[in-house]
């Protein structure tokens, strides 16, 4: 090997060295960091000390011993499986409708999803609180005008159920731009011909949807649907301010804000890093679909 | 189509439009109204005679100026640093083939996959060790793990889109690989350099955990974290103030998004969708 040729085999090297050292040393180490606080009771002493006390596999042995944990797991999975279910289902209705509507409702249409797209979370956040407050939300002024029942200063905030109620409504409509848009521009690579070809062959409305408009679809819904999963597994910031701070409790816990909560909250980073860890784990198994998907098309490239 | 048929499905896109729409138009709107308007049972949809002063209250609280002032340190440093050193690796995974390519491709997609609620405790207890804790430089160094994924593996796909023929017509010249992307290339570039930015730029502006995690007094608050202190303690909720607030915060990400939206949007599924 030529010494030129030597040199241009190091350069893709050389280029990927900065990301690989900078991520190695604020992403990797505090990791490796994570595994080692795992085993260790670590509070805010041991914080000041810089050291803390090995307690073996002690905290796990607490976590997995926790019904708390367990509860918390089963609500955050079927939590989990409704928001992606109506984001997905409700975002390829959108799009199924952009193709149906006139070029202004589209264009309309369009320009709305992209607003609602571009707000920032504490904002929706926010405008959400506003909307669903008990003394004079917008929501119980007009469920009670449409006859649904008496919301009049109804409290949304009161049972678990009905904070999550808020919560995945909050959530969805924030995901459902996303998913529409991707999927409308997905849309346009569906063969006419095809659909056509099914229509003259008797096939109606779901059928043709089913067996020519879906296995087109199918990659991307894939990505999204696992995309989904992965940020709304993990979704912090709208539970924890909309139901507020201060009213996190174990009957209302996702994995996340247990975590915040009993971790960091309550400066048991120990304890926090063990349930980090079994977080990241479960979330590292369920990226692992999108992962493959995302290799095999960037490879294709 | 009949023409029945698409006055239905267009009532039924108005209509959803409007479902989609209110929030923000909500937002908007309780902002430039009264307090009597605001806080009457019966909703007033339009301010009559929209006024001021709530956007005045909401910039004149303690704090707010600062925080903008720390949101906007942040972001910037974050983009700057995470787009001066994502370049070059995005280089090299868009043209050249490698040993280790493949793994590094799984770090940087794997890592958008972490779920940030599960780093809040080590990063905190390192940069807490390192006397990083409620410093901007602590909040700068947590950002760029997001950031330098997204951008190596956004700014690779614009890098792909450039013709071979100019990469090679560049060669002929005498020029090295690098030269010639350095040279000829990086204008070519500019545009999705630019794009990447302003979508570092939002992430990092919208940014809530990390922030409200690692910066603990006034003077070191971001704007996000000003804004959700700004609802509760009080007993009277001043929502005309954070309504303000929040239309105040909300718009420059608004511009920026509808600036990039379309060239970027994406970057997330690039390859599932053809075109």
């Amino acid at each position: 090997m030529t010494g030129r040729a030597f040199a241009g085999a190091s350069v893709p090297y050389l280029l990927v060295l900065p990301v690989v050292a900078v991520l190695g040393a604020i992403l990797g180490y505090p990791i490796y960091d994570l595994v080692r606080l795992s085993l260790q009771k670590y509070d805010l002493f041991a914080l000041l000390q810089h050291h803390g006390v090995s307690v073996g596999l002690h905290n796990f042995g607490s976590v997995l011993h926790d019904p708390v944990f367990w509860h918390t797991l089963l609500r955050t999975v079927v939590f989990t499986v409704v928001n992606v279910g109506l984001t997905i289902v409700g975002g390829t209705l959108i799009a199924l409708l952009l193709v149906r509507v006139s070029t202004w409702v589209r264009l309309l249409l369009t320009v709305g999803l992209v607003l609602v797209w571009a707000m920032p979370q504490v904002v929706a956040i926010q405008v959400w609180a506003w909307m669903t407050n008990s003394n004079n939300g917008v929501l119980n002024y007009i469920l009670t005008e449409l006859h649904v029942g008496n919301y009049f200063q109804h409290n949304w905030y009161e049972t678990t159920f009905s904070q999550y109620a808020m919560v995945t409504t909050l959530i969805v409509w924030g995901a459902l731009p996303f998913v529409a848009i991707a999927v409308y521009a997905a849309l346009a690579q569906v063969p006419h011909e095809l659909v056509e070809a099914a229509q003259i062959d008797g096939a109606r409305g779901w059928r043709v949807f089913k067996d020519v408009t879906l296995p087109v679809l199918m990659p991307l819904l894939l990505i999204l649907t696992s995309l989904s999963i992965i940020w709304d597994f993990g979704a912090f910031t709208q539970p924890y301010l909309l139901i507020g701070p201060g009213q996190q409790v174990q009957s209302n816990y996702l994995m996340s804000t247990y975590l915040y909560v009993e971790g960091y909250g309550r400066t048991d980073f120990g304890r926090g890093a063990a349930i980090s860890l079994l977080m990241l784990a479960i979330v590292a198994l369920l990226s692992v679909v999108y992962v493959r998907q995302m290799l095999r098309v960037g490879e294709e490239q | 189509m009949s023409r029945r048929g698409r006055l239905g499905w267009n009532t039924l896109g108005v209509v959803l439009l409007a479902l989609l729409a209110f929030p923000v138009f909500w937002m908007v709107s309780t902002a430039f109204k009264n307090n009597d308007q605001i806080n009457s049972y019966d909703p007033v949809w339009l301010p009559g005679h929209p006024m001021l002063g709530h956007f005045r209250d909401a910039m004149h609280r303690p704090y707010f100026w600062t925080d903008v002032k720390n949101s906007v340190i942040v972001v910037l440093a974050t983009v700057v640093i995470s787009l001066a050193i994502s370049f070059f690796a995005a280089l090299a995974l868009a043209k050249y083939r490698f040993t280790g390519r493949k793994l590094f491709i799984v770090l940087v997609i794997g890592i958008q996959m972490l779920p940030q609620a599960g780093l809040i405790i080590p990063l905190y207890v390192v940069l807490a060790k390192h006397g990083e804790v409620n410093k901007l430089s602590g909040l700068i160094l947590v950002y760029l793990t997001f950031a330098l994924p997204f951008c190596v593996w956004t700014l690779r796909g614009f890098l792909l889109g450039i013709p071979k023929d100019l990469e090679e017509a560049a060669m002929v010249d005498g020029s090295s690989r690098l030269g010639a992307f350095v040279r000829i290339l990086l204008p070519l570039v500019a545009p999705g350099l630019v794009a990447t930015s302003v979508f570092a730029f939002i992430t990092s502006w919208n940014e809530f955990i990390f922030a409200n995690t690692i910066l603990h007094d006034d003077q070191h608050r971001t704007i996000t974290v000003f804004l959700s202190l700004m609802y509760g303690g009080a007993r009277f909720v001043d929502w005309g103030a954070i309504m303000a607030a929040s239309t105040l915060i909300a718009i420059p990400v608004v511009i920026f998004f509808l600036l990039v939206q379309r060239r970027i949007a994406f970057g997330l599924t690039a390859g599932a969708v053809k075109g």
